[in-house]
């Protein structure tokens, strides 16, 4: 037999199926897919094995766990809450943990999959924020990742609550201090949530269903919609030698980058599996059971909802009494307004960016975070935000640990919660434009070989040479970031239709400050180094004292 | 001669000199400084009871602060008249007292050197003398053993989280203050903390929680100090923070070594 045919065995079967539902021709087209290669495009994927993980463990959890609030007493194995009254959830949740062959395990790295999940998702976010990979044609992949991630959120929020434990019974209480807190429908909303008054008989058993089978459905099909308009509309990818915006310059699908996914996708579950062995997460049998009348120190959410933790402890206790109604703003505003602003700002954000710039075109080759400064540094603002109200979710630990004051911690906090992103913002734009001026300067002059070449009358200067072809293609894939036609009309002139009014005029004068070319490559230095001589620079300080001692 | 000064320009010659003082300082201090080696040789002898010794304890390590006679001294340290041998059990066996320094709360820490269990005991009688107030418990009072775990968190959860946790790791509280974590407390120094409140804590008296009930508290606590972690390292046991730190320092960190080692093998053009 030779090594060119195809051995019987496979042929026949291939054929078969091949004349039936055609799938030769499709395979043909996309198994050679290209897929660009950057290590910051994987990390999508790390929510997507999660994912998988969370599917297999949770099936294996649903085999053992009750979705019930009725009351049973303890008499398993966990010698310490024998004889004590919970939930049938609860006590599940402690036969999975001591007494399920293998449930243990599971649980935990159903837990820490979750972690991971919502993890990959915002760092697979930022990257495509960062890089502009959001831009037009991909703005409704962008906004389904959001809801996703929204989706997310809630799906660990019901998760977590489900063991019935006093930590999650914490998070359960907030929940129905937010529903309750919304105006006019507040009480109906919370009485139709749990069946009743707070906590019920109910809500386990309903985020059960929500939480193993509507979101997760919603969230297979969003990821199934999400993961083909990538597929259709192809990846992006980094500014380089090649590549342009009608060209995708990688590797094909079938076999280098299905190998790299599919490593990739062993490494996801090796660090999952590794976790859950080695580090306790959620140990539900020290929390005890819930119960309404106790709160224990050191209560927080999952590390995805301490914002909101974190917003509601900055919060000062303010309410309005009008006419016998308490309009609770120490609960409504933590809990609605910074959700709304990141969340509300993610989905936004592309079109806002477009109707700043004008820019209509399609975009296929990513922004270097630089090269787009105040799209960075707002990016870097929203981070600064959300982690220090992250951080701040946990100020009882921060001060346990540390030993500073509690109320300090808050005090700082409401003041760094609007400072910090400010200064970030500022910070971040320098930064940016610095490097930007680092890339001019490689461009302009070259980088520095380390060799130092004395002339004849005596100066020293180091020889700079021209950057390597592929780093000197990925700087020059800078482009200058629209504005809008006729923003820059003179004081006097009259604006085109459009930048009139009160409106126009600030999209005007934003669109000059977001777009433009900052710091252009080739800034006065009408030689590029291949044309200048020898590409010899004077090193540093050399022309003014021309001393040799650095 | 010349060999000293030639070398009294070096860098670290003014550190060495600054070490030489403090030592010498040291040194001197503790020649000059009181000891309680007299207390400590009236009792090996076993000659003074417990009251008069107690009082010379307390004239030498605590009257700075409380008071010739425990009176107290206003914006130092309150009055003991009353608080009983317990309170003095409590605070002198954990090391919290006498103060190292004037601090929001008193640590927890390593006791001083002349406290033992004799010392603590004349002490105690000395301030029991003063105005009454709680005793030590007796050994059966606190046995683990005869207490029943299962009922103890019950009263724990319902009684003791809000401040030291779920699992004793401590928690903060207002201005400085904080609940310490009960990972090294026994089971006398728990009783006692109850009958007692010390520093931000309230007092849980034998009407609110009976010695029974007490006893079965200090059961749960003394069986979480020895509960082991059975799902891996125990992260402090304190939940989500340090559960979402190790994610991120762990878990993103090495799946982002991972993409940066796979995509850095590049295919070659053919």
């Amino acid at each position: 037999m030779s090594l060119t045919s195809v051995p019987k065995p496979i042929s026949g079967p291939s054929s078969y199926l091949d004349d039936r539902i055609g799938a030769g021709n499709f395979l043909k087209r996309n198994l050679r897919k290209v897929f660009p290669d950057h290590w910051s495009f994987l990390l999508g994927e790390i929510a997507l094995y999660s994912f998988i993980v969370l599917l297999l463990t949770g099936t294996f959890l649903t085999f053992f766990f009750k979705p019930s609030m009725e009351h049973v007493i303890y008499d398993g194995s966990y010698d310490a809450l024998k004889g004590v009254g919970m939930s049938a959830a609860y006590a599940s949740t402690l036969e999975i943990s001591f007494d399920v062959r293998g449930g243990l395990l599971m649980r935990q790295m159903h837990h820490w999959a979750a972690l991971l999940f919502i993890a990959g998702m915002m760092v697979h976010m930022l990257r495509v924020f960062f890089t502009g990979a959001y831009r037009k044609p991909r703005e409704l992949n962008w906004i389904i990742g959001v809801i996703m991630l929204s989706l997310a959120l809630f799906e660990g929020l019901t998760g977590y609550s489900l063991p019935d434990d006093l930590l999650s019974g914490a998070g359960l209480r907030i929940t129905e201090g937010v529903a309750i807190s919304l105006p006019l429908v507040g009480t109906w909303i919370t009485f139709f949530l749990f069946g009743g008054e707070y906590p019920g008989e109910d809500i386990i058993a309903r985020f059960y269903s929500l939480h193993i089978l509507l979101i997760p459905g919603v969230l297979l099909a969003l990821i199934s919609a999400h993961m083909i308009l990538m597929w259709v509309q192809k990846h992006t990818q980094m500014p380089g030698k090649g590549r342009t915006n009608n060209n995708v310059v990688g590797a094909p699908f079938y076999p280098a980058f299905m190998a790299k996914a599919g490593a990739y996708f062993m490494f996801t579950f090796g660090v999952i599996a590794l976790l859950g062995t080695f580090a306790q997460i959620n140990p539900i049998w020290l929390f005890g059971p819930y119960t309404p009348a106790d709160i224990s120190a050191g209560s927080q959410p999952d590390y995805y909802m301490g914002f909101l933790e974190g917003s509601l402890r900055l919060m000062p206790a303010w309410e309005i009494n009008v006419l016998g109604f308490t309009l609770p703003l120490s609960v409504i505003i933590p809990a609605l307004v910074p959700l709304g602003i990141v969340m509300t700002g993610l989905a936004l954000y592309p079109f806002i960016e477009q109707w700043v710039t004008g820019d209509r075109r399609e975009h296929h080759v990513a922004d270097r975070p630089r090269n787009n400064p105040h799209r960075t540094a707002i990016g870097m603002a929203g981070i600064t935000f959300y982690g220090l109200l992250w951080l701040l979710g946990a100020n009882d630990e921060i001060s346990w640990t540390f030993h500073v004051s509690l109320n300090w911690t808050t005090y700082v906090g409401r003041v760094l919660v609007f400072v910090g992103p400010v200064i970030t913002y500022i910070v971040t734009y320098r930064i940016c434009l610095g490097l930007q001026r680092s890339d001019a300067a490689v461009i302009g002059h070259g980088v520095e070989s380390g060799v130092i070449k004395r002339l004849p009358h005596g100066e020293y200067i180091e020889v700079h040479v021209p950057p390597a072809e592929d780093i000197e293609a990925h700087m020059r894939g800078k482009e200058p970031i629209p504005v809008v036609s006729g923003a820059d009309t003179e004081p006097n002139g009259i604006p085109p239709k459009g930048l009139r009014g009160p409106i126009g005029k600030l999209k005007a004068k934003m669109s000059k400050a977001y777009g433009g070319e900052k710091i252009p490559l080739d800034d006065g230095h009408g030689h590029g180094p291949a044309h200048d001589d020898a590409g010899e620079h004077a090193a540093v300080g050399a022309t003014d004292d021309k001393s040799i001692t650095h | 001669m010349n060999r000293i000064t030639a070398r009294r320009r070096h860098p670290l010659a003014r550190y060495a000199v600054l070490l030489l003082a403090l030592g010498l300082l040291g040194f001197s201090y503790t020649l000059v400084a009181p000891t309680g080696e007299r207390a400590d040789a009236a009792i090996a002898s076993g000659r003074a009871d417990d009251v008069a010794e107690g009082k010379k304890l307390f004239q030498q390590s605590c009257a700075s602060c409380h008071g010739l006679s425990a009176e107290g001294i206003e914006g130092r340290g309150p009055t003991l008249v009353g608080v009983g041998a317990a309170a003095v059990d409590f605070q002198v066996s954990s090391g919290r007292m006498p103060l190292a320094t004037l601090t929001a709360q008193a640590p927890r820490k390593k006791p001083a050197p002349w406290v033992n269990e004799d010392t603590i005991r004349q002490l105690g009688a000395y301030v029991q003398s003063l105005g009454g107030g709680p005793t030590v418990p007796a050994a059966e009072q606190v046995d683990p053993a005869k207490g029943n775990k299962a009922k103890g968190g019950e009263l724990f959860r319902a009684n003791c989280i809000q401040c030291h946790n779920f699992v004793g790791a401590g928690g903060a509280l207002t201005q400085g203050k904080y609940a310490p974590e009960l990972t090294e407390a026994t089971p006398t120094q728990i009783y006692e903390a109850m009958i007692t409140g010390p520093q931000a804590m309230p007092v849980f008296n034998d009407s609110i929680i009976t010695p029974e009930q007490k006893r079965d508290m200090i059961a749960y606590v003394i069986g979480l100090q020895h509960e082991p972690n059975p799902g891996g390292a125990g992260l402090g046991r304190i939940g989500p923070v340090t559960e979402g730190l190790v994610l991120w320092v762990v878990g993103i960190s090495l799946l982002v070594l991972a993409a940066i080692w796979i995509t850095a093998k590049k295919r070659q053009a053919q």
